[in-house]
């Protein structure tokens, strides 16, 4: 008994040796000095803030991350309200033309945000959205991959629970955020966790858009350190991507709790 | 610009969305009814807006490409060529090596993340110490830098890698994985899983939270033991998730799979021998290195044909096998 | 009612986003506010960024009335850049691109030739390298280099020594390098390699060292005159340079693709003993590697010395015209002039694409940069169509030999015949 209690632990501490290898290489590598970057050793033996200081030194570091933080967070404050709101409306009302906008939707997420950059572009220029914020963000205000998430989740809220508002005289807006987004909650979570990511790492669209040094997000902006021509300035690529993670491990471990319902609510009947 | 020109089919549709939406209103007039119908359509206008312009329209726009001749560095006209671009990519071997390997990369990666991810999610589903700091844990290779991983695995497994130092010692002989034609595909795609059990887990531990407890409770007073709870609880109610993870997994993964063939491969272009060139490495390198717009267009219809059909499939086969 | 005017709203929405994508795109006009502005595009590299904006800010004082706008980008996304803007109707109007890579713009219509009446050919020739004639087609030349770079052997003089061998005398025929590069190898009991003695990386520089070095080393070429025909396996030379070259990695076993990840990589910690590359290097290896005891000699040769020269170098783009191409064509001037050409080697280790300025004795005999200079007179920069696919195609050759087992003769012959199928392509159209 004591040992099945055990199992699961066991289980987790030997996938996490797995899971955290190549980040703790990461981390290391990025506390050495170039021409150390093959010491076997996981403790760096010389171990150098050289790295770090070349890279925050950069003037406009800040600029960047800050840049990064409003990009990523309006994104995912606009995709939280719609998509939830679509995916809840495709989930819970019948009406026309329900399933032909859920497919077209749906159908947004299979043509590769490479081949989207040409029109992106152009329609940018003659918008004058290049070079701007608004540039960078618009493509991604909402995302099908929201709203697909979001009906597959309201589709589990029992239509009953919805209707007894309908009869208490509730209004539409009030039964959306007052009883079908607390139930669920934990998948308006994970999306936030994976939009604000998603935008956070956002590199070639941002990078076509933008020209001034100073809107440049913070992967674009590390993009510059590491690319001359065919050159492999690992250590700086490491400490870029060390730095840049940081925000999003604060970012899930503050959501992540979220994911566990507060009070379940579910007045099934 | 020509290729925006035709936006008809577009039109034609507002106009009969606007029909059927008078019509409807005189059918039903009843107070909650049209509340409700009200609710719906004001709520959808915006993102209506946003979905056609910020995305339909210019997948239109590649559509139409892919009937043209582009030089993408050229301010010519690009002349209409008809299927020309198709026949060219049928008779590309590189492009045909590019789909299979795609299929590949689909049926094997989204298996292995779903399995992993489902797995993650049901251990720490079971715990009840340290909770979120595994949670964590599990999440880290998610948020990680691919270009950045990409490269510690090359070093990881590089001939005299941490890996092929363990093989020797057990008495195995060194192999080259990135550097074989015959493992590379395989090494990938194990980057992929570990780099996406994450992101799985997540939604998992989204979808188990949402079962209720109660039905747990009653499976267990009806004398259920634990994998007949699993069978008949967890798995069918956890079904819009599993559905949800294996179509998103697909797609997500055709685009993810760029950046992590284009970082781990050894040449950086989906090799050795373009063994591990996916659909979108290949598109990417028509449209940007070849600067060849219109055979780019034309194979991305044909990657989101194959795509379309893919996920039809899994939500037909995936929801229908649960549905009672 | 109040669903009508939703309905109307959504309807000019959604007209005013198609009328704007179907309309011309007028609105990149100049604002006519008497100066003329240039728009310089060059990839990201610290130091050629911060000497250019120097020079940008010496030439708008020399000519009041012309302001230049520098817009830098990755390299490896450069290309993109580029190509993402041209639907758009905007991008540079000097734009500073790697040589290989001109042709296809060429081709694409991308770039104008340069004006005669300010860089007349007579005069070209007689001044710069010949190898800037990489970027001459049709009879025009359609773009010019400030600087060029060439390859040469970089070999670690500690390891040299814990050899036993004589840093100071390089290895300089195809022998000595065998020889070199057997000795400074270090194996396992397990056949694993741990030490290079010979960093070998076709995706790197490899396929230049192949194509420019040791083919024409050999008396062979790869290019006919007219560069219509690849000639490479027309004489027994191709096909003796691509075994020479394959024979590290397989007969000598002195090398080994993707050992410690890349050849620069294992150069600078050590773990290869010789690299071929480029000048451009010297910069990276004295921030990255301060202490690496390394020196530079000129490419091993065989019948006859050559090496692999290339350069970045501004065109002008086709639809600059009036003002705006006198000033863009002064610009171009000034970047040309000596003066420039040899700040530019000070700043970023490029070498001078002038004769007379490169071959200067404090150039010639300067410890690091000497060898690349002496390097010069025998240079060869390939003809690419293609760059990116020509690569790929001796990337392939070779991995089918190393990876497959095919017999290299067969693999070089494939490769030639792939490599006239992409010439052919080209010259078709």
């Amino acid at each position: 008994m004591r040992f099945r209690r055990l199992l699961p632990y066991v289980l987790l501490i030997i996938g996490s040796v797995i899971m955290l290898f190549p980040f703790i290489w990461m981390v290391s590598t990025s506390l050495k000095a170039p021409f150390d970057i093959f010491n076997l050793s996981i403790i760096p033996e010389n171990p150098t803030l050289a790295n770090y200081i070349k890279i925050l030194e950069e003037s406009m570091f800040i600029k960047w991350f800050m840049n990064s933080i409003i990009v990523a967070l309006i994104t995912t404050i606009s995709v939280l309200f719609f998509d939830t709101l679509v995916g809840y409306i495709i989930a819970k009302f019948s009406f026309v033309g329900r399933t032909v906008i859920f497919i077209l939707i749906l159908s947004t997420l299979m043509v590769p945000t490479e081949m989207l950059i040409i029109p992106w572009y152009m329609m940018s220029s003659e918008f004058g959205w290049t070079d701007s914020y608004w540039g960078v963000l618009f493509p991604g205000l909402m995302t099908g991959f929201g709203v697909f998430l979001m009906r597959q989740f309201m589709e589990q809220i029992p239509d009953d629970l919805l209707n007894a508002a309908r009869v208490d005289g509730m209004n539409e807006y009030a039964i959306f955020f007052k009883i079908a987004v607390p139930q669920v909650w934990p998948a308006i979570s994970a999306l936030g966790i994976f939009t604000f990511l998603s935008n956070w790492n956002a590199f070639l669209w941002p990078l076509i858009v933008i020209e001034s040094p100073s809107l440049r997000t913070l992967p674009v902006g590390l993009s510059f350190f590491s690319s001359g021509e065919a050159e492999s300035q690992w250590h700086l690529i490491m400490t870029g991507a060390t730095i840049s993670v940081i925000p999003l491990i604060l970012v899930f471990i503050l959501l992540q709790r979220h994911i566990i319902k507060g009070i379940t609510l579910t007045g099934m009947k | 610009m020509e290729q925006f020109k035709s936006p008809q089919n577009q039109n034609n549709k507002t106009t009969q969305v606007k029909k059927e939406k008078t019509s409807l209103l005189h059918k039903f007039r009843g107070n909650l009814r049209y509340q409700k119908y009200l609710f719906v359509y004001t709520c959808l206008l915006l993102p209506i807006i946003f979905y056609l312009g910020i995305r339909i329209l210019p997948t239109l726009f590649t559509f139409n490409v892919g009937f043209r001749d582009w030089n993408l560095l050229s301010t010519d006209i690009q002349p209409f060529v008809g299927l020309e671009n198709y026949v060219t990519l049928f008779q590309d071997e590189i492009f045909i090596k590019s789909i299979f390997n795609t299929f590949i990369y689909i049926l094997l990666g989204v298996s292995g993340q779903l399995l992993f991810g489902i797995i993650v999610a049901l251990l720490l589903h079971k715990i009840n110490r340290f909770v979120g700091f595994f949670r964590v844990i599990y999440f880290i290779p998610y948020v990680t830098s691919i270009v950045a991983i990409s490269w510690v695995f090359q070093w990881i497994l590089m001939g005299n890698g941490i890996i092929n130092d363990i093989l020797v010692n057990l008495g195995f002989s060194a192999q080259p994985f990135l550097n074989s034609p015959d493992q590379a595909i395989y090494v990938i795609i194990a980057a992929m899983i570990w780099q996406s059990i994450g992101f799985q887990m997540v939604l998992f531990l989204a979808g188990l939270e949402n079962i209720p407890e109660m039905l747990y409770e009653a499976a267990e007073i009806d004398g259920a033991t634990g994998w007949q709870k699993f069978w008949y609880v967890t798995v069918p109610l956890l079904n819009p998730t599993i559905v949800f993870s294996a179509v998103i997994g697909t797609i997500t993964f055709i685009q993810v799979s760029f950046t992590q063939v284009i970082n781990m491969s050894m040449d950086g272009s989906g090799g050795p021998l373009n063994s591990t060139i996916s659909v979108v490495v290949y598109i990417y390198q028509l449209a940007f290195k070849q600067f060849d717009m219109g055979l780019a267009s034309a194979a991305t219809v044909i990657l989101f044909l194959f795509i379309l059909a893919l996920t039809i499939f899994q939500m037909k086969v995936l929801t229908k096998k649960f549905d009672y | 009612m109040f669903k009508k005017w939703q309905l109307t709203l959504l309807a000019i929405l959604l007209s005013v986003v198609f009328a704007a994508c179907s309309s011309d795109d007028e609105s990149s006009a100049n604002q006519e506010d008497g100066d003329i502005t240039l728009e310089y595009w060059q990839y990201s590299f610290d130091s050629k960024v911060n000497l250019m904006d120097e020079l940008i800010a010496e030439f708008e004082e020399a000519n009041p009335g012309i302001k230049v706008k520098q817009t830098n980008f990755p390299y490896d996304q450069y290309n993109e850049q580029v190509a993402a803007q041209v639907p758009a109707g905007k991008g540079p109007d000097v734009i500073n691109l790697f040589y290989g890579w001109v042709p296809t713009y060429v081709d694409a219509g991308y770039l104008q030739p340069l004006p005669q009446d300010a860089f007349p050919h007579e005069e070209i020739e007689s001044e710069f390298f010949p190898l800037v004639e990489a970027t001459k087609m049709d009879g025009e030349y359609w773009t010019i280099p400030t600087s060029v770079r060439t390859l040469a052997l970089f070999y670690n003089k500690d390891l040299f020594e814990e050899a036993g061998l004589d840093p100071n005398s390089p290895p300089q025929t195809w022998e000595e390098l065998e020889d070199y590069a057997v000795q400074l190898t270090k194996a396992d009991g397990n056949g694993r390699l741990e030490q290079s003695g010979m960093a070998w990386e076709p995706a790197q520089q490899g396929h230049h060292w192949l194509r420019d070095g040791l083919t024409l080393q050999a008396g062979g070429q790869v290019l006919s005159e007219d560069r219509k025909e690849v000639v490479w396996a027309d004489t027994p030379a191709g096909l003796e340079a691509f075994k020479y070259w394959l024979s590290f990695p397989t007969e000598l076993g002195t090398s080994e693709q993707g050992f410690y990840t890349d050849d620069v990589t294992a150069f600078v910690t050590e773990k290869a003993a010789m690299n071929i590359d480029g000048s451009f290097r010297v910069g990276t290896l004295q921030s990255d590697a301060p202490d690496l005891n390394y020196a530079i000699a000129p490419l091993p040769g065989k019948d006859v010395q050559s090496t692999n020269a290339s350069f970045w170098t501004n065109g002008i783009t086709a639809r600059v015209e009036g003002e705006k191409l006198e000033a863009a064509t002064k610009f171009l001037e000034f970047l040309t002039s000596d003066d420039v050409m040899e700040r530019w080697l000070d700043a970023t280790g490029e070498l001078p694409a002038k004769e007379s300025v490169a071959m200067q004795d404090k150039y010639v005999n300067d410890e690091i940069y000497g060898p690349f200079i002496e390097s010069l007179p025998f240079a060869n920069a390939h003809f690419f169509v293609d760059e990116t696919r020509e690569r790929d195609l001796v990337i392939d050759a070779a991995n089918r030999v190393l990876m497959e087992g095919q017999d290299p003769e067969e693999a070089f012959n494939q490769l030639v015949e792939a490599t006239q199928k992409l010439y052919d392509e080209y010259w078709e159209k």
